[in-house]
């Protein structure tokens, strides 16, 4: 075992998929910089910068995976799939349908999601609900970096389109160009088991679909994914010392969702409490209670989510990305 | 009605004394996030946005502070929503790069090329309800690759809409030379939408008022709109804190963090031949080499500097102007800090 940051774990899982398919290639906007490491072993046919024309090389790499490349695609940040959703939502995400299933489109988009460091409400939105709701699209949101190394090359595996998410507080190259911009003068609550851990020593691909449970607990089960892991387990340390036991539920995919494991979880505490970064409505949260009530269950709910256009100033921010603080006023009136 | 160099050169340095004291306080970790100052584009703000009048509109970028500045909006309420504070210019929600200023129908948005839409937008509501008014569109060099600005281009041909397009071209798109990802050239680009297209030194802010003069009292009179093309030097680079700068301002400390990476990369097995790692090498000391030739090191490169080498020729006046505003940008700033500290 050997510890790496996020960001950087996610780089050598595509640069080891990369030495064993020569069908992958990666392209995005400042790509040789961002990538550099891959372009200089790689060379510029494989690994290359793009225009500032997203809804051209998207929907190019799209059609490129039905031809028979393997396109990482990078989109600087996911709120910046507003100008090129057609190639997603209309195209890449229909190829298997429209075909009768005889044609498919093996895309993987790797863009930079989620808020906490004071970007704006166009920098900052998680928006895996927004593409989750469409039939035929993969969504990852890994919380660690083992977990995003193997859920990389578990996407690059993948025979139809899947987006990658990386939790920009998570990573530890996007958290400095961004929120920093190299100075120490700003502090932002970086999950420290989230931005650096322990990954396998050879990168082997995780199911996709399959939760994780983080922390045991028998009074409420948290699901979450993301950032969002690491605050539901911030909060469960402080509920443990209330004497209540808080399970932490890690989806890390939105879609595929799975289900047996938040029911298998619900059905043992009889309570879920979702957490989730993007928008609370019509989203991951509510398709969570919608998935244990089509089992069954009875059983407790509550959420706590992002409800409202994300504002700059750093302290509305916090208050309206979950916290530990809302975490834990949930699960009390769960509980009361 | 002839330009005014001393009014212009007022605004420019307002301006640029406005956003050095952002820039301190980001460096102090008093701004969050991202920060795209204006400096270095002052010539080209002053010198179209000096000419715009009550119900003429402005679709900004992302690097919008100059020009909502210069049109008027109060430098302490933009000042407190970069602190975030509830009583700056949108309520703390919005940001830099968020700037919103109703009454001068001024929006800013983080998305490249997004002006493009807005400003055809905003002229068209001119055209119903506004006569006579404008809308002006600021955007970088590369946002032109941008789909929905290329769009917006041939929507105010066809409809024939009051709006100047400016392009603000320094030529990076971040840490992208502009040029490698362009095809063709702009010119061109814009006659090809049947857009007249006038290129101009953005350094220099008597030739971008006359350009826009003549370009804005053509859209005024229902001729269409025009694109003003003008070159500057991002004095700060993309952003506060920009990586390619920091590497050309100090080389010997950032490139061998940087090198270390990359030649442990090259050298792995498996990989593709080393002709063509060799070629992906180039391509990363290239830009690296680029970025050391900085434009920023020639002082005629920056727009404030020469505009007040033509006002020396009157030094007691250059004095006196610079006094006051220098004394007005403290007090803004003093007023804004004791009110967001207090």
């Amino acid at each position: 075992m050997r510890t790496m940051f996020f960001t950087q774990a996610v780089d050598e899982a595509i640069s080891a998929a990369m030495a064993a398919d020569s069908r992958i290639i990666l392209f995005g906007e400042d790509v040789p910089l961002l990538r550099r490491n891959l372009l200089v072993r790689f060379g510029p046919r494989r690994v290359r910068g793009t225009p500032i024309s997203e809804s051209g090389f998207l929907g190019a790499g799209v059609a490129a995976a039905m031809a028979g490349l393997r396109p990482v695609i990078e989109i600087y940040m996911v709120d910046f799939l507003g100008v090129c959703m057609d190639a997603l939502l209309n195209h890449a995400a229909k190829v298997k349908a429209f075909s009768g299933g005889k044609w498919n489109a093996p895309i993987v988009v790797r863009s930079p999601c989620g808020g906490g460091y004071g970007d704006g409400g166009q920098h900052a939105q998680s928006l895996w609900g927004w593409l989750a709701h469409i039939p035929g699209l993969t969504v990852l949101v890994p919380s660690t970096p083992a977990d995003a190394g193997r859920l990389m090359i578990a996407a690059l595996k993948h025979d139809n389109p899947v987006l990658f998410l990386e939790h920009k507080l998570l990573s530890e190259t996007w958290i400095d160009f961004l929120g920093s911009g190299g100075r120490d003068t700003v502090q932002y609550d970086v999950p420290a088991q989230g931005r650096k851990g322990t990954v396998p020593d050879d990168w082997k691909p995780l199911p996709l679909g399959k939760a994780v449970l983080r922390r045991k607990g028998k009074d409420v089960t948290i699901a979450s994914v993301g950032v969002g892991v690491h605050r539901a387990l911030e909060a469960a340390q402080i509920l443990e010392i209330e004497g209540i036991s808080a399970e932490v539920l890690d989806l890390r995919t939105v879609s595929p969702l799975d289900k047996n494991a938040v029911c298998k979880a619900v059905s043992k505490t009889g309570r879920l409490l979702v957490v989730d970064e993007d928008y609370e409505g019509f989203g991951l949260s509510g398709e969570l209670s919608a998935k244990v009530l089509e089992a069954g269950i009875s059983f407790k709910y509550s959420r706590v989510c992002t409800q409202t256009t994300i504002p700059y100033a750093r302290n509305l921010e916090d208050q309206t990305l979950p916290n530990k603080e809302r975490i834990c006023a949930s699960v009390r009136q769960l509980l009361g | 009605m002839p330009s005014d160099k001393w009014s212009l050169y007022a605004l420019m340095l307002k301006s640029r004394l406005f956003e050095e004291a952002i820039a301190k306080l980001w460096h102090d970790g008093l701004i969050s996030g991202e920060m795209h100052l204006g400096t270095g584009e002052e010539a080209i703000i002053a010198g179209v946005v000096s000419q715009l009048r009550d119900g003429d509109a402005m679709a900004l970028d992302h690097r919008s502070t100059a020009a909502l500045l210069m049109r008027g909006a109060d430098p302490v309420a933009i000042l407190h929503e970069l602190l975030g504070r509830m009583d700056g210019l949108c309520g703390g929600k919005g940001g830099h790069m968020h700037l919103f200023f109703k009454k001068h129908l001024a929006a800013s948005s983080g998305i490249v090329g997004a002006s493009g839409p807005a400003a055809a937008g905003f002229a068209l509501a001119a055209q119903h309800m506004r006569p006579n008014s404008i809308a002006v569109c600021f955007f970088g060099e590369s946002a032109m690759n941008q789909g929905m600005l290329m769009e917006s281009l041939n929507l105010a041909s066809v409809w024939s809409l009051p709006v100047l397009f400016v392009c603000k071209d320094d030529g990076w798109a971040i840490t992208t030379q502009s040029q490698k990802m362009t095809g063709g050239n702009l010119k061109l680009r814009t006659q090809g939408f049947g857009i007249p297209y006038l290129k101009v030194d953005g350094l220099n802010v008597i030739q971008v008022w006359d350009a826009s003069h003549s370009a804005i009292h053509r859209t005024r009179s229902g001729k269409g709109p025009t694109l003003l093309h003008a070159n500057c030097v991002h004095l700060e680079g993309h952003f506060l804190g920009y990586q390619l700068l920091k590497t050309a301002r100090r080389p010997v400390k950032e490139m061998p963090r940087m090198a270390a990476s990359i030649t442990k990369s090259f050298l792995k097995l498996r990989g593709a031949s080393w002709r063509e790692r060799a070629s992906g090498l180039k391509e990363v000391l290239l830009s690296v080499l680029a970025a050391l030739h900085d434009p920023r090191e020639d002082s005629s490169n920056d727009p404030v500097i020469r505009t007040r080498k033509i006002l020396l020729s009157e030094p007691e006046r250059l004095q006196q102007l610079e006094d006051q505003i220098q004394q007005e940008m403290a007090h803004v700033l003093e007023s804004a800090l004791e009110e967001a500290f207090s």
